[in-house]
């Protein structure tokens, strides 16, 4: 399936799957022991279920560690558009990222009109699409066709932003 | 009054022009959303839910009875006319269904599927309508410790049956069950893992958190392995079948429909079971040997009535005992809970409308289903097509209307953010997504009934065990735990052969 050399690289980063969990789990008991015992009706109180989520996590993270370190491997999820043949693509993955916070910070500001046409010109380009007009306008009227069906047709007022009096 | 009367005022309700109306355009969005790759049944309720935040609830509710089956339809057909399936259910229908469409029998399999769907998904419905109030009868008599044992079915089952690694099954449910404590205790009114911030308080919105993990999940995940080579698509006229392939369909439909609804019914573990044992049986009675492997119809239309029926029969333990045996079931509790109905023994009374005008809707849908489907599959073939990146960016873009616009805060994209980063690492190292949600979903109302249980008791142990009922389950629970393992070793010594098969369903978890 790999090299010897990617699959011990693979087998580091699983560990770190197992990290992931301790810290979850550890984060859950710390949480937990803070709470305060008192006002809880009943026998097992506040703390008790995250105790016992918390302490699930952590043995699961042990068996997971152990599992990897036997040679494990987690099965990467298949689909109809997945080619498993290459690694992550972490440079289309960081511009996904990048329009997906370039909408979350205009969309207060400028209005979803205008940052869900950043979000979808921004994927769309992340994602190896070059027709740059087309991909402008469909944005465009996705953004503004989204904004009039969800304030209009179903009373969830998007917010307008900049465009206030426009549309 | 008994289930016949309360259905027919079901279909009173359901019959209403405009309910349906939304009747109609569920099934339309669901079958559109759910055909396009890479969109399960679960996603397409997920990021269909914004649509319905306006609506009453009962006009919320038929719509989702149309988005639920057409989004299973759509999820067959992606699977027949493209192979690789995006949803486990699927998976058994791919095996043969893609290779009748690759001899140029597409038009067949996907009637077989359409007219299946619509016999096993009435039957099933019927199924429902009959079993409900009787296991509400029973569910009425359950104590907390019943409850609480029933829901620790459904999570040993969930993480148990799906995935190849069970380690990693359970690792998902108990990140899934540390989502679901966050936000304050009900009991005793702490903060539990909030962080101190405010927004977490009230507990993340399960729309978030759904379309989260499977939607944003999904698209980072795609978009990091985009194939370059546009995948092959079987081009197909409208859906019809000879003579010979209804002669051979009927039985497989209703065997199928047997198979699949006791399964969907029983909190155990969603439809890989019932699929692939449909598709064993339907190999083993089938005159035609020599056409399974290369696209028999019985392998077909076994398993996609099978799955259907599951589907129905899923609808039993969700409306009954609030328990949701898959990721759909799941994210339509999520729904119910968003509109402040609690299913559960007392949903049939105190929601009759709400309840019967679904169950009806669900017969309605089934039949504009079949009749939507039957002439426009060439149409949803040509979905296929779309362009990916417009595809997956129009997941984002939905997936973020979605977020924001179930608390109008911009919080719950950077919560989207996180989650999807989470489904991300989730489908690249092998954790199943669906005991997440699962855990996520039941994880709060488990703790509820064991606190209950365990005050009853005093804090005794033998609490969550002192009932007939649950000392059942707990006996179920360990048949659970040991059979599959050991019908799994004895098959591997006997039959090397059907277990590429089996191995190959397990595969595709979603």
């Amino acid at each position: 399936m790999s090299t010897p050399s990617t699959s011990v690289k693979q087998g580091r980063s699983e560990l770190g799957v197992a990290l992931l969990l301790l810290v979850l789990g550890g984060w859950a008991v710390v949480d937990a022991l803070r709470l305060t015992e008192q006002q809880s009706p009943g026998p097992i109180d506040a703390k008790t279920i995250p105790l016992v989520v918390g302490g699930l996590l952590i043995l699961t993270a042990v068996l997971l560690a152990i599992d990897v370190l036997r040679g494990g491997r987690g099965e990467q999820e298949a689909g109809e558009d997945v080619d498993l043949g290459h690694g992550s693509d972490w440079k289309t993955l960081g511009l996904l990222a990048a329009a997906f916070l370039a909408n979350i910070l205009l969309i207060d500001r400028l209005g979803w009109p205008i940052s869900g046409a950043v979000l979808f010109f921004g994927t769309a380009f992340a994602l190896g699409s070059r027709h740059l007009i087309r991909n402008a306008i469909i944005s465009i009227v996705l953004s503004v066709g989204s904004w009039y069906l969800f304030n209009l047709a179903l009373g969830i007022a998007l917010p307008v932003g900049i465009l206030k009096g426009i549309l | 009054m008994n289930a016949f009367t309360e259905l027919l005022n079901g279909f009173a309700t359901a019959a209403h022009p405009t309910n349906l109306l939304y009747a109609f355009l569920g099934v339309l969005l669901g079958t559109a959303i759910g055909v396009l790759p890479g969109i399960g049944p679960a996603m397409t309720i997920a990021l269909l839910l914004p649509l319905t935040y306006s609506l009453e609830p009962t006009q919320a509710f038929i719509m989702f009875a149309g988005i639920y089956y057409g989004g299973m339809y759509g999820g067959s057909t992606t699977s027949i006319l493209l192979n690789t399936p995006g949803e486990s259910a699927s998976v058994v229908t791919a095996i043969e269904g893609n290779k009748m469409a690759r001899r140029g029998r597409a038009a067949a399999a996907l009637a077989t599927a359409a007219i299946g769907s619509f016999v096993a998904g009435t039957i099933g419905t019927l199924g429902l309508a009959l079993l409900a109030p009787a296991v509400v009868k029973l569910a009425i008599k359950m104590g907390a410790p019943d409850y609480f044992a029933v829901m620790v079915l459904a999570f040993i089952a969930v993480t148990t049956v799906l995935g190849s690694s069970k380690v990693r099954g359970l690792a998902a449910l108990a990140i899934g069950l540390l989502i679901g404590l966050i936000g304050i205790d009900p009991t005793s009114g702490q903060q539990r893992l909030t962080l101190g911030i405010p927004e977490l308080a009230d507990g993340i919105d399960v729309v978030v958190v759904a379309v989260g993990l499977f939607a944003v999940g999904e698209a980072l995940w795609i978009a990091a392995h985009l194939r370059r080579t546009p995948a092959e698509i079987i081009p197909v006229g409208a859906a019809r079948m000879n003579r010979e392939d209804w002669r051979r369909s009927w039985k497989p439909w209703l065997r199928g429909t047997v198979i699949g609804f006791p399964f969907g019914a029983i909190p155990a573990g969603g439809a890989e079971i019932p699929t692939f044992l449909s598709y064993v049986t339907e190999k083993k009675l089938t005159k035609h040997p020599e056409e399974f492997g290369k696209g028999a119809i019985e392998g077909v239309a076994g398993p996609e009535a099978t799955n259907n029926a599951s589907a129905a029969g899923g609808l039993v333990p969700l409306l009954t005992l609030g328990i949701p045996t898959t990721a759909t079931a799941a994210v339509m509790l999520g729904a119910f809970q968003g509109y402040g109905i609690q299913p559960g023994p007392r949903l049939l009374q105190t929601q009759p409308e709400l309840v019967w005008g679904l169950v009806a809707s669900l017969f309605i849908g089934n039949a504009i289903l079949l009749a939507l489907n039957l002439p426009l599959a060439p149409m949803w073939a040509k979905l296929l097509r779309i362009p990916r990146p417009y595809l997956y960016a129009g997941i984002l873009f939905f997936a973020s209307i979605g977020a924001y616009a179930a608390n109008l805060s911009t919080f719950d994209l950077w919560l989207l953010l996180v989650l999807g980063g989470l489904g991300f690492a989730m489908r690249r190292y092998g954790l199943p997504v669906v005991p997440a949600i699962i855990g996520i979903i039941l994880g709060p109302t488990a703790e509820e009934q064991m606190r209950r249980a365990l005050q009853i008791s005093d804090g005794e142990v033998s609490g969550l065990y002192n009932t007939w009922f649950s000392k059942a389950v707990y006996v179920v629970i360990l048949l659970v735990l040991v059979v599959p393992p050991l019908v799994g070793w004895i098959r591997n010594r006997r039959r090397p052969k059907d277990n590429d098969v089996l191995q190959h369903a397990e595969k595709t978890g979603d």
